[in-house]
Formats: C-alpha cells, structure tokens, sequence
C-alpha cells in the first residue's frame, strides 16, 4: 500500500500490535486532564477514522463500539452514545477508504471534518433529545483541531510502515 | 428450476455485508442507550467496564496530579505562613460556639426529649477527595476517591465546608460519580432561612441554580439564603445550599424568574464529605384514589384475563 494512492512509494504491511498500541495511546490521551479544555480533539475518533480508512478490513466496526463502550465508562456518559458514534464514523470511513486516499493530505483532512462534525453531531442530537444540557459551540472546535491533525497523524501512524530510502540493490522488491 | 437461484460460492472469504454489520451495531448502541437511560439495569456492566477502564483513567490523571503538588510545593512559605494565621484566626473566632457546641447539642436533645420530639439526626459522613471531572459535557458531574469498598451507597448527599456540593448517583467498586447541584435539572428541596418558606431548587447547567414555580409575587429578596428543608429524607435540614443573586419579575408570566448561584465551592476540585444516609422516614400515607390507579388496575386485571386465556 502507498502513503496516498497516487504515491510511488510503497509501505510495508501494518503491524496488528501498533494498531492496538496507537488506540490504547489515544484512549489516554483521552483521559487525559485537558478534556476540558476548549478545542481538544477526540484522539480516539481521529486515530479510529484513521486506520478505518487504511486498514478497514482490520479496524471495522467492532473495534469502534468497543471503544466505544470505553468512553462512554469513562466519561460518564450514558452507554450507546459513543458507540453509536464511532460505529457510524467507521462505517462511513471505511466506505470513504478507497475514494480518499487518492487524495494529496489536506485534501484528505479536509473530507474527514464532516465526518468527525457529524461523530460530534450525532451525541450531541442524542443527549439534547433526552434533555441534556448543550455544552456550547466550543464542542465543535475539537472536530476542526482534529481534521488538521490529520496530516501529522498520518505522518505519524505511517511511520513504522516506511521503507529506507536507499534501497539495497540485491533485493528484489 | 430451483438449481436458478443458486449463487456461485464466493472467492474471498468475507463478514457479513457492512451495512448488516452497522444495522445491528447502531440497532444495539440505540438498545443500550434507552435501557441505561430509563430503566437504569446496566449499572452491573458499568461496574464491570469501569474495573477496565478506571486503573488506566487514574494513570492519565496523574501528570496534572503532579503538577498540582510541585506547584503547592514551590509555594512560598510566606503565603503557607499567612494562610496558616487566616486559619488560626478564623478558629480562635469560631472557638467559643465550638467549645459549647457539645453543651448545647446534650441540651437540645433533653429539651427535645422532654417536649416529646423526634431526635435531631447527626449528621455523620465520610471524607472523600475529587480525583476528577467527568468528561461528559453535557453534565456536571466529578469522580471521588471512595467507592462500594468504602460502603458508599448511590444517593448519599455530599457536602464540602461550606455547604451542599451533590449527591452520589453512581457507584464503582472504588470510586463514585456525585452529580453536583448545578447539573441541568438535579433538584434540591430547600427552605428560605429569613422567612420559612419551602420550595425545589433546580440546576441549571450553567453553574447557576433556579428556583421554579415562585408566584410573582413570592416572598423572596436578593441575598436570601436556601438552606436544605430536610423534607426529601436525603439531605439532613439546615445546610446552606445557594444565595439568591438576581429575581426577573415579569407580570406577563405566572411564576418569577429567581436565579441563585451555590454557596458550597461546587465547581471546586478538592476535598468533600459523603454523608452518611438519613434513617428512612415513615411512608407516606396512601393517596386517594385517581383516574390514572383506576386505569392501572384495569389493565392488570386485562392482562390476567390474557394469562387466563393462554393457560386455557
């Protein structure tokens, strides 16, 4: 696989642990004490999408409502709200896959903000129809940090799949 | 003709189609939801994922604990020196009400006694300390540090120095979620102190509180103190809960706006007190009887004419 489709390069295959490693990461990262903090993205919804559009075939819906279930745990929230929004970000990630990757990155990011509005939209239309109590338009800022997130994330996630370089002549590949 | 229908087996190996696998995903988050939501049975699976997920959320809540107490630390002494006087200060104040506090309470329950009246309850408690906020934004809730294992039981109030901060609704096996008295809708039955009257006091979500259903013309000033009335078998009567801070009176309505803002350090992290759980109170004598338990009783006896019906 190439880092965008219209790449030359070609990337090693992923490692099913580094795809655990990097949700458990952003589970942390998510329980993390800056929570409240105006504008921190949702790390899990952001590294979900992500490998849902590489590894769709790895990271599928399942994983999204078990991590799901997590969050609504920790958070305190009531259960389904997450997992309702991370099975429908997956799923529509995972149908997205093969459109958005012949993309170059800002492109890529710029797709991805609707569906991680939409992550946002669907619990905030759940828990106002159930008399939440909205939290404010800075809700919607997390989505917007997490979509230019997307290029380093990407970079980042990528990194154990490069290739040196300089490749050794003998090889075949 | 039936050998037509028949698909050829398929090359690759694959799950079920995914818009099956989201129709059932979404169809089980939307189950849960409602289930947690009004029958509130989920709370065994909560306790059970909580166990997973709450070493780790300590974990994560350690870098900002840390930083909290280099910060005490680094503290100058001359400020710990001042704090230390305001302290000594304020107890020297308080000391002649303290000293005679336990004078004044045996004499209290001889004069009670003596006049045929139900004890005062002691109010008695345990300290827990907030470890943190939950994240959910769209309530106010905080996490503290005693759970099943501390006999903590849902419903508990929770107060801090200087007055009603929540109550437990959730309870892990080491920890517990205390919804704080702001949250959107969590209502505390309160008596004002200057002139006695009872009323519900509701959170607002925004840090503030609302006092609902107050005629126009209600007795009420800015600046009077809500103390818990004691009537709801939850919170012991007398802890201050709120201060009126701005009354909307406005005829084309029936009811008066009365905003309050919460005496206790409500959106404070710190140290707070469970207390213990009040002795349950007689039951209420029955209620007369309405439409709505006519109709109940109707639809009892429906169904045991069904049960009747399938046993035949």
């Amino acid at each position: 696989m190439q880092p965008t489709y219209s790449s030359s390069r070609i990337l090693l295959p992923v490692r099913p642990w580094f795809i655990f490693l990097s949700l458990i990461i952003a589970l942390v990262l998510n329980f993390l004490p800056t929570a409240h903090w105006p504008g921190v993205p949702d790390w899990v919804a952001l590294v979900l999408c992500f490998w849902s559009v590489r590894e769709f075939r790895r990271v599928g819906m399942g994983w999204a409502f078990a991590l799901g279930l997590l969050m609504d745990v920790a958070d305190g929230a009531v259960l389904g709200q997450h997992c309702f929004a991370y099975v429908l970000l997956a799923y529509l990630t995972a149908s997205l896959s093969r459109r958005l990757l012949w993309f170059p990155l800002a492109q890529q990011a710029l797709q991805v903000l609707p569906l991680l509005l939409l992550c946002q939209a669907v619990q905030l239309a759940m828990r106002l129809l159930v008399g939440g109590d909205f939290p404010g338009w800075s809700y919607f800022v997390g989505p917007l940090i997490a979509s230019l997130l997307w290029i380093p994330a990407t970079f980042i996630l990528l990194l154990p799949q490069y290739q040196p370089v300089e490749q050794d002549p003998n090889r075949p590949i | 003709m039936g050998g037509i229908e028949h698909a050829p087996p398929p090359f690759f190996k694959r799950g079920p189609a995914p818009l099956a696998l989201l129709t059932l995903y979404i169809a089980i988050s939307i189950a849960l939801f409602v289930v947690d939501l009004r029958m509130h049975s989920l709370d065994l699976v909560r306790q059970s994922i909580s166990l997973l997920v709450d070493p780790v959320q300590r974990v994560a809540q350690t870098p900002g604990s840390l930083v909290d107490y280099a910060a005490n630390y680094l503290q100058g002494i001359q400020v710990l020196e001042a704090e230390n006087k305001a302290l000594k200060h304020a107890q020297l104040n308080t000391a002649p009400d303290l000293q005679r506090l336990a004078q004044m309470e045996a004499e209290n329950e001889r004069l009670r006694k003596l006049l045929a009246v139900k004890e005062r309850e002691k109010a008695q408690g345990q300290v827990a300390q907030i470890l943190y906020t939950a994240r959910d934004p769209f309530s106010r809730r905080v996490i503290v540090d005693k759970g099943q294992q501390s006999g903590i039981i849902a419903g508990q109030p929770a107060i801090d120095e200087a007055g009603v901060v929540g109550q437990v609704t959730r309870v892990f096996p080491f920890s517990a979620e205390i919804t704080l008295i702001t949250d959107k809708d969590q209502a505390v039955p309160i008596q004002i102190v200057r002139n006695g009257q009872r009323s519900v006091v509701f959170g607002l979500g925004n840090g503030q509180l609302e006092l609902r259903y107050m005629p126009a013309n209600a007795d009420v000033q800015v600046g009077d103190v809500l103390v818990t009335s004691g009537l709801d078998s939850i919170y012991l009567p007398g802890f201050p809960v709120a201060k009126v801070i701005n009354i909307e009176r406005d005829s084309a309505y029936s009811f008066a706006r009365i905003f309050c803002a919460p005496i206790a350090g409500v959106e404070n992290f710190g140290e707070l007190m469970v207390l213990a759980p009040r002795i349950a109170l007689p039951p209420a004598p029955p209620e007369a009887k309405s439409r709505g338990g006519d109709g109940g009783s109707d639809k009892g006896l429906r169904t045991k004419k069904k049960r009747a019906a399938k046993a035949n």
